[in-house]
């Protein structure tokens, strides 16, 4: 089934997510569109679902017309999507969520699974997918979770299938596995939709690339361009993806974890006795799949967490016991994995979050009185050294885009005398541009001397900065190897199976 | 800017007269029986419905009846108002700075309460100088009600207890407290059986200071003063600093180092020690003798004086204004027109209705990009 696009636009307030875009998959292709965060190709997939209306455009399926307004309208014509965030529910089985609300019954009120549960198995079967559609959700691994998605677009005849980041979860092997399935869906004559901002995986799986940037289509590509090449046209200028790093000049040991274990307040353990060293000048990288523990131990670290058991030092200096203001006075530069959450306060001014952390000390206060002008000054000092795109450092922080947004954070955090960082999915969420700046930040950091603690769930992101890297499984250290290391190796890490 | 923000608040305002000029209009018997005639039945409602609305003018800034002979005598009223206004500007001040740290204090009538025994305490039970008397009056008040909301964020910072639950439920220790505290010996007015305390001294009475035939009195600059000190506190100082920073995001604030739990302990204490101060105002100023009564609902008004006020200081000030009016010039209009006390309630009620519901004053007048207080109204409990 081929699906087209015809000047699509969809405006925000003065916001245009979608200008006049133009778009044609053809029957069984794979078509990936590539670009940044907030490129406008999650509105664009939107529209098509019928999660959205566009304020103009058309849309056609096998060359009619269609007129999409709700998922139900979607389902009908045949586009399938699966969604970023699974839209499962946990308690629930595979059939049961695969019924849901399109239940079958058998006589008034009784629910016939049986039939769900066949035509869940036909699927699975045919694709090699290993469903049993009696598990848990809650029990199956993201992947298998995934899959049950897609058996459920297919359960209900999509013809073209739309699938949003769905790398973003996934491991390595994971991300492999699903790359293959997508062959095979094309094989057997479904058309996928594939968004992603991860160049690797579209020139490995795609038949043809468009490429959005601010709500336009800047151009296509076929997969055996460059990655440079798809860089830059995503970004709009050219970028280079490697991050130029010298030999590490290892110092004293800054940071050291003792068996540090941790646990929610229900008493499961999150962290379970981890134990490492890490020296001034040296950039240790956490790898894992998200959700292995990995923020509970950033958090640790600084004291955020509450039930805890080991110890944590800092320059030979006992941490444990210590608050959170008292770490990062010691010297610990935090930034946390969830910006909007933990790092900033949105509704405050871009100078009020770079002095949460020290509006209380000279020169910022005097006695109990906030200096406004110092902070101004100070801000605007920041705000050129960063170089954060704003009009004024009065204007709430919530205005800036995603990467200014981090580079508020970093300038608050590295405005302090730092011994160690502890960054927590720095680029997460970010545009090209703003990931270069934050790398170099990083490399800039670990030059000058200090310990750089990185935890990240993009491999190219520890491969590229780590010095060592260490894999997260289940709360437990499973290893610390070299940075030299094979993808496909840490790949087995990261799916918990020792070497 | 400033006019942009008392859009809402102002539009709200005339239509919550509107609706309610409807129901004084045609819940009048007068009104009703025209049934037969449309147009005249409209003109009587009109002028039902504006009697009643003069009369409400009249009870609350300027009454040209009383004013003959004497031009400023005529602003009696006006001083009711004050009269009115300045302890709910305190215990409005209260709410809103609990608001603004995230907290939702419930609890300004026990502390209103808790302020009120302390102030007619000390006023009663101790000699000593002018102006001082009244100082330490108004300190014990504070201090009383500072604890009693204290122990409020004290319990939420150490068990997490929720304020509202907590608050609520200090409120009827308070009520019930000082019902009990006046059957006895030290606080029952000797002679009396009804539950009545001693008038407190001249010496700690609030002087009047539009002379002494009006009731307008130094607490209304107190509450004034007050009102500049949570401003000043809330934007100039660090500490204000840190509970806006707790308010708006908590978590943010804890992962820059920020102890959330200091925060709501002192944030409480003062909330509290606003209401007390409050209280103190209403005994020391205007009613003298301390009744079971004394709390009125000046502590549940707050919380609507400050949702109207968006939780600022300045508007908190306009809002009691507003209210005190409502309630001095309410007492006119039944006396005079007979319109029931009560349909000042329903104008109060509805002026926050609109403010709550922004959306429906946006769609009947098709404004756009109105400063709504529909986060303040809608946050709430776990805000």
């Amino acid at each position: 089934m081929s699906l087209e696009l015809r000047g699509i636009t969809k405006r925000f307030g003065a916001l245009t997510a979608n200008d006049s875009i133009d778009l044609a998959v053809a029957d069984g292709e794979i078509h990936a569109i590539l670009g940044e965060n907030g490129a406008g190709k999650s509105t664009l997939m939107n529209i098509v679902y019928g999660l959205l209306s566009p304020d103009e455009g058309d849309i056609s399926v096998d060359g009619k017309v269609v007129r999409i307004d709700s998922p139900l309208d979607a389902l009908a014509v045949g586009i399938g999507m699966v969604h970023q965030h699974f839209m499962l529910i946990p308690v629930f089985t595979v059939a049961e969520n695969i019924v849901l609300g399109h239940e079958k019954t058998k006589g008034p009120g009784i629910l016939d699974l049986e039939s769900a549960r066949k035509e869940i198995l036909r699927v699975s079967a045919e694709y090699n997918f290993d469903i049993d559609p009696d598990a848990l959700i809650e029990d199956l691994p993201v992947g298998l979770q995934q899959r049950v998605e897609i058996i459920r677009a297919l359960i209900y005849d999509a013809k073209v299938l739309i699938l949003d980041e769905p790398t973003a979860v996934l491991t390595p092997q994971e991300t492999d596995e699903l790359l293959k399935n997508m062959k095979k869906l094309k094989e057997k004559g479904t058309s996928i939709v594939f968004i992603t901002h991860k160049l690797r995986e579209v020139k490995e799986a795609a038949d043809k690339i468009t490429i959005i940037r601010r709500g336009k289509v800047v151009g296509t590509a076929s997969p055996s361009a460059s990655q440079e090449e798809l860089a830059s046209l995503m970004v709009g200028r050219p970028v280079s993806l490697d991050v130029d790093k010298k030999a590490p000049q290892l110092g004293d040991v800054i940071l050291g974890v003792k068996n540090l274990s941790i646990s929610d307040h229900t008493g499961r353990t999150l962290v379970k006795n981890v134990s490492f060293e890490l020296h001034a000048g040296e950039v240790l990288a956490v790898a894992g799949v998200q959700g292995n523990g990995q923020t509970e131990l950033a958090e640790a670290i600084v004291g955020l967490q509450e039930h805890v058991t080991g110890s944590v030092y800092l320059d030979g200096k006992d941490l444990t016991k210590e608050s959170v203001r008292d770490a990062l006075h010691a010297g610990i530069a935090f930034v946390p994995e969830s910006r909007e959450e933990d790092g900033l306060i949105s509704s405050f001014s871009i100078e009020e979050n770079l002095i949460l952390d020290l509006h209380d000390l000279p020169p910022y206060a005097k006695g109990p009185v906030i200096s406004q002008r110092v902070v101004q000054d100070e801000a605007n000092k920041r705000i050129a050294e960063f170089d954060i795109r704003t009009q004024s450092s009065r204007d709430p922080v919530s205005s800036l885009s995603g990467g200014n947004k981090q580079k508020v954070v970093l300038a608050r955090e590295l405005s302090r005398p730092v011994r160690l960082v502890v960054a927590s999915q720095p680029t997460r969420g970010l545009d090209v541009g703003s990931i270069e700046f934050v790398h170099q930040r990083i490399i800039t950091e670990r030059n000058s001397g200090r310990a750089i603690l990185l935890f990240s769930t993009e491999l190219d992101e520890v491969i590229a900065l780590a010095d060592r890297i260490a894999v997260m499984y289940r709360g437990e250290f499973i290893a610390i190897v070299p940075a030299s290391t094979s993808r496909s190796d840490l790949g087995l890490l990261m799916a918990g199976v020792k070497p | 800017m400033i006019l942009k923000k008392l859009k809402l608040p102002a539009i709200s305002f005339a239509m919550a007269l509107f609706v309610c000029g409807l129901l004084i209009a045609f819940s009048d018997p007068k009104v009703l029986a025209l049934r037969g005639n449309p147009l005249e039945m409209i003109g009587k409602g009109f002028s039902t419905a504006g009697s009643a609305y003069w009369a409400l003018f009249r009870g609350s800034i300027y009454d040209p009846l009383l004013a003959e002979g004497n031009f400023w005598g005529g602003f009696y009223p006006f001083s009711e108002t004050l009269v009115t206004a300045s302890p709910l500007i305190l215990t409005g001040l209260s709410v809103a700075l609990a608001f603004r740290a995230g907290l939702f204090n419930i609890g300004a009538q026990g502390q209103f309460i808790a302020g009120a025994i302390g102030a007619s305490w000390v006023g009663f039970a101790f000699e000593m100088p002018i102006f001082i008397h009244a100082i330490t009056a108004m300190a014990t008040a504070v201090l009383f009600a500072g604890l009693f909301g204290g122990f409020v964020g004290f319990l939420k910072a150490r068990t997490g207890a929720h304020e509202v639950i907590v608050t609520i439920m200090l409120n009827y220790v308070a009520a019930y407290f000082l019902l009990w505290l006046l059957s006895t010996t030290a606080f029952l007015r000797p002679g009396r059986q009804d539950p009545l305390a001693p008038e407190v001294r001249q010496s700690a009475r609030l002087p009047h200071f539009l002379g002494s035939e009006f009731r307008a009195n130094l607490g209304f600059f107190i509450a004034l003063l007050a009102a500049a000190a949570v401003w000043w506190l809330l934007n100039r100082s660090t500490w204000g600093f840190r509970f806006r920073a707790v308010g708006a995001n908590a978590s943010a604030s804890r992962t820059a180092g920020i102890s959330v739990a200091r925060v709501t302990t002192s944030v409480m204490f003062i909330a509290g020690a606003l209401a007390g101060l409050g209280g103190a105002v209403q005994v020391l100023g205007s009613e003298f003798a301390m009744t079971s009564g004394i709390g009125g609902s000046f502590g549940f008004d707050a919380i609507t004086v400050a949702l109207l006020g968006r939780a600022t200081p300045v508007g908190t000030v306009f809002a009691a204004l507003l209210f005190g009016a409502l309630r001095a010039g309410g007492l006119t209009m039944q006396a005079s027109t007979g319109t029931p006390l009560d349909l000042v309630l329903v104008i109060q009620a509805l002026v926050v209705l609109f403010i709550a519901a922004p959306a429906l004053i946006k769609g009947i007048f098709r404004l756009k990009n109105v400063e709504s207080g529909e986060t303040l109204a809608s946050k709430g409990w776990n805000g």
